[in-house]
């Protein structure tokens, strides 16, 4: 097939692919770093003693981006074909969301 | 397709974890497998924080009483440490370097079963120390489920690393296991993402208040 990706071509490409798994391994370190960062700075939110009302929304948001750089970079969510990969996740963490937020408001003893 | 056909670097496939059906089915079917194990943990996750610090009499320990911040970040930095090895692994799978993907993924398991080890110790601190065992407390209940089930997961991921290497030890890297391999270290990056909930949700907002 003449419009095949380029996996189709492995040979022709070589040098090509290593050099953009190479960037992409530089991208992977560098959200490792970003993710200990952001660890970092949640765990000194606790040390520093903040009232909750300013804790809690950040350390959540924290969470939040740790996770989003482990879904889209760790696990390559960001390459293509990954739709129905996260049509998958996004169902299940809108059934998370709405579960979480149902027992913390009707359970109240 | 021959699944056991020999390759080498520069024939190696682009996305091997994806060339065969299988692989193509193997890489669908596990994310539908996270997104039910998204709403697995959002239902332990939402029981605890039901049932936080609910204890039937004043004498019972709180979070707040038993948590320590230093335990927690060195599990922390474990468990994160071991997804990135695991993305090495994955580098090295892609770029059809065996031997490097075994070692990094050698390296991914010695870091998840460092993690598990302090998991135990705290299990038994808080049991010994504070007398926080599974049916002391609602409280009780509700921790030891959500962590211990993770920490199941822990055990569940480090089995699966560990069989993969030695039954594909001397076969080589070909488009058979390459989607094996790739599942599981998908399976481990998602034990990270948990953890980092319960890092923040459990420990740290339970240290706050």
């Amino acid at each position: 097939m003449a419009h095949e990706t380029t996996s189709a071509n492995p040979k022709v490409n070589y040098e090509y692919r290593r050099r953009k798994a190479r960037d992409e391994m530089r991208g992977q370190v560098t959200s490792f770093a970003m993710m200990i960062f952001m660890t970092f700075i949640a765990f000194i939110i606790v040390l520093a003693d903040f009232d909750k009302f300013y804790a809690f929304p950040i350390l959540l948001v924290l969470a939040a981006a740790q996770v989003v750089l482990q879904l889209y970079y760790f696990m390559h969510m960001s390459h293509k074909g990954h739709g129905t990969a996260a049509l998958f996740l996004y169902s299940g963490a809108l059934i998370a969301f709405v579960t979480i937020l149902t027992f913390l408001t009707i359970v109240w003893w | 397709m021959d699944m056991n056909k020999k390759y080498t670097a520069r024939t190696w496939p682009e996305s091997p974890e994806k060339t065969t059906l299988e692989g193509k089915n193997k890489f669908l079917g596990f994310w539908l497998f996270l997104g039910g194990e998204t709403v697995l943990f959002a239902t332990l996750f939402a029981t605890y924080l039901a049932l936080k610090d609910k204890v039937p009499s004043n004498d019972h320990y709180l979070a707040a009483d038993m948590f320590e911040l230093p335990l927690v970040f060195i599990m922390t930095m474990l468990l994160l440490t071991s997804s990135l090895t695991s993305v090495y692994a994955m580098y090295h799978m892609k770029n059809h370097n065996y031997q490097k993907m075994q070692t990094w993924l050698l390296i991914t398991v010695l870091l998840g079963l460092a993690f598990l080890c302090f998991e135990i110790y705290e299990f038994n601190h808080y049991v010994h120390e504070f007398h926080h065992t599974f049916t002391s407390s609602a409280f009780g209940s509700a921790f030891y489920t959500l962590v211990g089930f993770h920490g199941a997961h822990v055990v569940i991921g480090l089995g699966w690393f560990t069989l993969l290497l030695v039954r594909n030890a001397k076969r080589g890297l070909n488009l058979y296991n390459a989607p094996k391999f790739f599942v599981a270290s998908l399976y481990w990056h998602f034990i990270d993402v948990v953890w980092v909930f319960i890092f923040t949700v459990v420990y740290l907002m339970g240290m706050v208040g």
